[in-house]
């Protein structure tokens, strides 16, 4: 089947978009890979680390989804002005 | 374990449910359109929703009355694997994040107000878009269940269960109003009343984390104190499996079951029509990647109330149900003027994602299968209409399976329904970024994720259930186990694959696309985008 004649805007991968699709991968690598996580020690107020190093990562994935969001925006509005 | 009826907390609950109700009704007249009958009004509450209000739906809609029942039980039956929904909640919103904006984009393009719309849009294949409705309608009934599953511990825990000798009917009457409301005003108000009661429950739902998190550790001795006795309960012999009951870290054999649970149940969360439901129901395009930076909040929120379970363990409570583990340790910790407070929250907490979910599965089946099999030339009014009735039927079907089959009945199929939902993902996020995928590939990826899934979970045996044990098993190949879901859609895509390959190869032929590149980046004011109201509340972005 034929695509539509129209182009996508020039190139795809940009450094931006690199920095932005590591800031999404991130915490696969680092949830996935349980073995860097899964221990009691250092404890944090009485946390074993398996939970206190789990919950500072829902802070710094939000962090990092954050970074990849206001990246976007700025990619997204130096493309417009081209574009329509 | 009923010590008679708890008064003041029952008192405090009423209150919290009658003003809830109250609200559910006005919302019918919340951000009113002219255009009232159409499904877009009724079934995505007219496509109008802010980054707040979506937050809240969102929010509300994820993060179930079973959840906060459930994670916590785990937790209290078997420590660290239950944790697993903290980083499956972390992978979600990175996810989402690369993927939903273009659904909204071409479904507010088409007007599309389902996944299976738009599958059988970009596939051209009534059979695929037919076999995503039928796995999002399966999937999600037994969710529903599951919300009254956490009412219904809610309700015990307060006395007003009664205990296992009353009379059916008495026992089971407050869940009868409770749902006979519920299903009154989804009728009438639609996905508006949900979202308005959204407000109110996660208000309640945070406050009561918040006081729990820092109240009852204090209680208890604090943090040290709390897993230390844990560690202990968690060391001892279960007699059934004659192995310890569970562990504060997973050991090295729970690793791959570990990642794959939160990997799998991540990728399978906004393969749910609830969600989807609540994501088109935004106004915008950013609305939507501005609220996955915002909704880990309720990650947070989930990881907190996860560390309830271990203070169960410590406030020695004890309970043959797990589901009830929470609910007593309020019962136990808090006044009882609190207690009432907590308890509203998780019984509102399971009316919110009960009205969202029936709504999803009533468009489903009026658009998908209503639509495209019974009645083609069916009119807008007639939709709402009947998608307004299969809300209510598909309530009544939640309600009767919850009180005539035993409880494990409808976790069991919660379990399967999620591994099913799972195997929607390539038709739908394939379909968002290629045309590559041939609709039949699809189809025959789908089946086979299906029956492996299906077949798998049904040979797992517990130490209390001969089949559909748990939700893992070994994975073919690998020797390590892992959640079934994941290993299904691998073999799904697989098969997809190397079937596209053969399809494409014998020139099968493909399905008619009427969707367009542009349409999955479009946002609204573009044109061809429906902007339905104007912006009620500020803060959208120019552009």
């Amino acid at each position: 089947m034929s695509e539509a004649p129209e182009e996508k805007p020039p190139p795809t991968i940009t450094p931006v978009r690199v920095v932005i699709g590591l800031c999404l991968l991130a915490p696969f690598v680092a949830m996935l890979w349980v073995s860097s996580y899964a221990r009691i020690e250092p404890t944090l107020i009485g946390i074993p680390f398996f939970y206190w190093y789990q919950l500072l990562w829902v802070l710094i994935s939000t962090a990092l989804t954050m970074t990849a969001y206001q990246l976007w925006k700025r990619d997204q509005r130096s493309r417009h002005g081209g574009e329509r | 374990m009923n010590d008679g009826v708890n008064g003041v907390a029952l008192a405090v609950f009423v209150f919290f449910f009658v003003a809830v109700t109250a609200m559910g009704f006005m919302a019918a007249r919340w951000r009113k359109a002219e255009n009232e009958h159409s499904l877009d009004e009724w079934g995505l509450g007219g496509r109008s929703f802010g980054t707040w209000v979506t937050w809240f739906l969102l929010g509300g809609d994820l993060y179930t009355a079973y959840t906060f029942v459930a994670v916590p039980a785990a937790i209290y039956a078997a420590g660290a694997a239950g944790f697993f929904a903290v980083p499956y909640t972390i992978l979600v919103y990175p996810l989402i994040f690369t993927f939903l904006p273009r659904l909204w984009s071409v479904s507010h393009r088409h007007g599309y107000v389902t996944t299976s719309d738009f599958v059988r849009g970009r596939f051209g294949s009534k059979g695929l878009s037919l076999a995503v409705a039928l796995t999002g309608i399966l999937a999600t009934m037994p969710y529903i269940a599951l919300q009254l599953v956490g009412i219904q511990a809610v309700l015990d825990v307060m006395g007003v269960g009664g205990g296992e000798n009353t009379h059916w009917f008495i026992k089971d009457l407050p869940l009868l109003i409770a749902f006979g409301v519920l299903a009154a005003y989804t009728y009438s108000s639609g996905l508006r009343a949900p979202a308005l009661i959204a407000f109110v429950k996660d208000t309640l739902i945070y406050i009561v984390i918040v006081v729990a998190i820092i109240y009852i550790p204090i209680k208890l001795g604090g943090f040290d104190e709390i897993f230390a006795k844990a560690g202990d309960a968690f060391a001892e012999t279960n007699p059934a499996t004659g192995q310890p009951r569970g562990a504060l870290a997973p050991g090295d054999a729970g690793h791959w079951g570990y990642a794959t649970l939160a990997l799998g149940s991540a990728l399978a969360l906004f393969m749910y029509p609830h969600s989807i439901t609540a994501t088109l129901s935004s106004r915008s395009r950013e609305v939507i990647r501005r609220n996955t930076t915002i909704l880990p909040l309720y990650s947070l929120m989930l990881g907190l109330l996860a560390l309830l379970g271990f203070m169960a363990i410590a406030a020695g409570v004890k309970v043959d149900n797990g589901q009830l583990a929470i609910p007593q340790l309020f019962e136990n910790m808090f006044p009882d003027w609190f207690a009432g407070v907590a308890f509203a929250a998780i019984g509102i907490g399971a009316l919110v994602p009960a009205a969202i979910m029936s709504i999803a599965a009533a468009n489903l089946f009026t658009r998908n299968i209503y639509k495209d099999f019974i009645k083609p030339d069916a009119t807008p009014e007639q939709e709402t209409k009947v998608s307004k009735l299969v809300s209510l039927l598909v309530k009544v079907g939640a309600l009767v399976f919850v009180l005539t089959m035993d409880k494990t009945v409808a976790i069991n199929f919660q379990l399967l329904g999620g591994i099913w939902i799972l195997q929607t993902m390539p038709a739908l996020v394939g379909g968002l970024f290629t045309r590559w995928f041939h609709r039949w590939a699809l189809l025959a990826g789908w089946a086979v994720g299906m029956l492996y899934g299906t077949v798998a979970a049904y040979g797992v045996a517990s130490p209390t259930q001969k089949h559909f044990g748990g939700s893992s098993a070994e994975i073919p190949g690998l020797g390590e186990i892992g959640y079934i879901g994941l290993t299904a859609f691998v073999l799904n895509l697989v098969v997809t694959v190397v079937v596209t390959l053969v399809l494409r190869a014998v020139k099968a032929p493909d399905g008619v696309d009427e969707t367009s590149p542009s349409d999955y980046t479009a946002d609204a004011g573009d044109p061809g985008v429906k902007t339905e109201l104007p912006p009620a509340t500020a803060g959208d972005p120019v552009h």
